[in-house]
């Protein structure tokens, strides 16, 4: 007997017993839906984390001053100026590895414009802040090296604080904004760059020219920075590379020895990202194993269901042996009607999984990503257990006895 | 050469720790044609004897051979072919499938003799005909009486041209009218040349038969040939 009449007489089967067909299905439906759902979601967050570390800017270090320490207090990362303006330069001079350096000052402060104020954060800094952190700019003109030798009072604003003090459609170019009571000239707005891992807002924020800075804002503590350094790594040479090269250089010019601790800080993001992508890939594991035990359960159902259709039919089996079915015949019948389950099901529960990641994906605002090899894969899956759960019953149902299956009442 | 030639022939089952035994010896032929009634009381082992000849149970010793071939050590899957081929079931309570029309009941057997679609139709079509239900193609088993399920239940049995019809009980859920009508359809199917094998325990229906072979205790008690009553159909 050919395959297709033996599906047909499966589905068929299935038909007949609609609901109860959907009810087994649906332990597989679920599973295969959480599974295809839960590593969407699993593979979004990852692509998420990764983007919002790539916007910080990859290829980046971030060189911190040390904490101070008295009497048993700490006073946490930068409270103790350790960095030099003479590092600074070190670092944009001495390696080979740093592409470049820029330092970052920061202060918060109200920015006040003819009709708005909106307490920001002051950043002080250097042309080369915005090409490290590959930050484009969205109207006007960048800081010069000219502003950072003359001291200029011109500032550079974040889209959150343009949109804050001007308004959506103002363009703020050209006019005057009052930092500490002393007027700057607004030269540039940056693009958009979106929040933080931990939701803070990259926008938020003003950029002026850190001799500005230093000489207007906040005068700093002589030869020694008030803030960190963001560093600008070679690509070839990598991150790790140049992080070895920093702490090598820094313990130098600062004398540490031996086994001292560091009284500098450098913060690895391609690290912290990579950490982080890998903390969201264990938990989708995680969540698809979790599917994966759903799938599996479905799969006991359809097993369940099969002995109790084989039961029920008893005398049907009779009949068609009587007729002259093969053992193998009923096998093919009734494990073709559990692969259908399962794959109709698996199916079902592909589209739901999409449709949920979808949905998911949407709300939080992070990019689709349902891998076909996923969806490949939870169909094979549910393929599978249709034909591991549905094996028993079916070799119960060909092993009958023709002439005790059309006895059975 | 007989059509059907058993030589003693036994048949025991193990039941817990009795073993029962329903063929003691049993050693019959029966001809190409031939309208045979097994006759005896329950327990006289002509249930045994027909699943025997119907190829669904297999003896514990001794020989059968159908067409002049051994059954008695056939494979499963030897013994399905048999059933598809060469015989044809008719049952006491009709077992048919249920939610099925009669015209697909009656492919059931062709279906697994791997006919081509439209040539399962036409040939059951017919066989359904034949049997006088050819009105009654879609019917379901619950949309049809007793004789007509009955009927139907032959047709299956016709349609895939077997040697031997097994008939067991054929009539015993049928009203005297109605069983009368069933006897009459076997007998033409015997006039025709199929070899038709009857099972009974009433008198008046084995009657029909032309030989009606009596079991007792799992031996063949009597064996004789008559002239067969003819049912007015």
């Amino acid at each position: 007997m050919n395959f297709f009449f033996t599906l047909r007489i499966a589905l068929r089967a299935l038909l007949r017993n609609k609901l109860r067909s959907f009810l087994t299905a649906l332990g597989i439906i679920v599973g295969t839906g959480a599974v295809i759902a839960m590593v969407a979601i699993g593979e979004g967050a990852k692509a998420r984390v990764e983007q919002t570390f790539a916007a910080m800017g990859t290829n980046l270090l971030i060189v911190r001053s040390g904490s101070a320490s008295a009497g048993g207090f700490r006073g946490g990362a930068e409270s103790q100026p350790s960095l030099t303006w003479d590092d600074l330069r070190a670092l944009q001079t001495e390696l080979p590895s740093v592409r470049a350096a820029a330092p970052v000052l920061r202060v918060n402060a109200p920015v006040l414009s003819e009709e708005q104020n909106w307490a920001t954060q002051i950043v002080g800094t250097t042309p080369e802040y915005f090409e490290i952190r590959n930050w484009r700019m969205s109207s006007g003109a960048s800081l010069t090296q000219s502003d950072i030798d003359a001291g200029t009072k011109v500032v550079i604003l974040g889209q959150t604080v343009a949109l804050n003090l001007f308004g959506a459609n103002a363009d703020p170019i050209g006019q005057s904004v009052r930092i500490k009571n002393i007027p700057f000239q607004v030269v540039g707005v940056m693009e958009k760059k979106g929040q933080s891992a931990g939701g803070m807002d990259f926008d938020d924020a003003v950029f002026i020219p850190y001799t500005t800075f230093q000489s207007k804002i906040q005068p700093g503590p002589g030869k020694f920075m008030g803030g960190g350094i963001f560093v600008g790594v070679d690509p070839n040479a990598g991150t790790g590379k140049a992080e070895r090269d920093i702490i090598g250089l820094l313990r130098d010019r600062h004398r540490i020895s031996g086994g001292l601790p560091d009284d500098f800080s450098v913060r690895n993001l391609q690290e912290m990202a990579s950490a982080a992508a890998q903390g969201t890939e264990t938990l989708s594991l995680l969540l698809a194993s979790v599917a994966a035990v759903s799938l599996l359960v479905g799969g006991i159902g359809i097993m369940n269901i099969m002995l109790v259709s084989v039961t029920e039919r008893t005398r049907e089996i009779g009949v068609r042996m009587a007729v002259g079915a093969r053992p193998g015949d009923i096998l093919s019948q009734f494990l073709i009607e559990a692969l259908a389950l399962s794959l109709v099901g698996g199916l079902t529960g592909v589209a739901l999984g999409v449709f949920a990641a979808e949905r998911i994906a949407t709300s939080f605002d992070w990019p689709l990503l349902v891998r076909g090899d996923v969806v490949a894969l939870s169909l094979g899956v549910s393929a599978l257990v249709g034909i591991v759960f549905g094996l028993y019953p079916a070799r119960k149902a060909s092993q009958l006895d023709p002439i005790e299956a059309l006895r059975y009442e | 050469m007989a059509l059907i030639e058993l030589q003693d022939v036994t048949r025991s089952y193990v039941m817990g720790d009795v073993t029962v035994q329903a063929l003691r010896g049993v050693s019959l032929s029966i001809e190409r044609g031939e309208f045979v009634a097994i006759m005896g009381s329950s327990g006289s082992g002509k249930s045994t004897l027909m699943n025997t000849l119907g190829c669904l149970d297999r003896p514990s010793s001794g020989h059968y051979r159908l067409q002049g071939r051994e059954v008695s050590q056939m494979s499963r899957d030897a013994l399905a072919l048999l059933r598809n081929r060469t015989l044809g079931f008719v049952f006491q309570n009709f077992n048919l499938l249920a939610r099925t029309s009669a015209l697909e009941n009656v492919e059931l057997p062709l279906l697994y003799a791997g006919v081509p679609a439209r040539e399962r139709h036409a040939r059951a079509t017919q066989a359904l005909e034949r049997v006088g239900l050819g009105k009654r193609l879609d019917h379901h088993p619950s949309q049809l009486s007793g004789g007509q399920q009955q009927r139907v239940a032959i047709a299956r049995a016709l349609v895939g041209e077997p040697q031997v019809i097994l008939a067991d009980e054929p009539t015993g859920n049928l009203d005297s009218q109605t069983s009368v009508e069933v006897m009459a359809l076997l007998q033409t199917l015997g006039a025709s040349g199929i070899t038709v094998v009857l099972v009974t325990h009433e008198a008046d229906i084995a009657a029909h038969a032309s030989r009606v072979i009596v079991m007792r205790d799992g031996q063949v008690l009597s064996d004789a040939r008559r002239e067969p009553l003819k049912a007015a159909a």
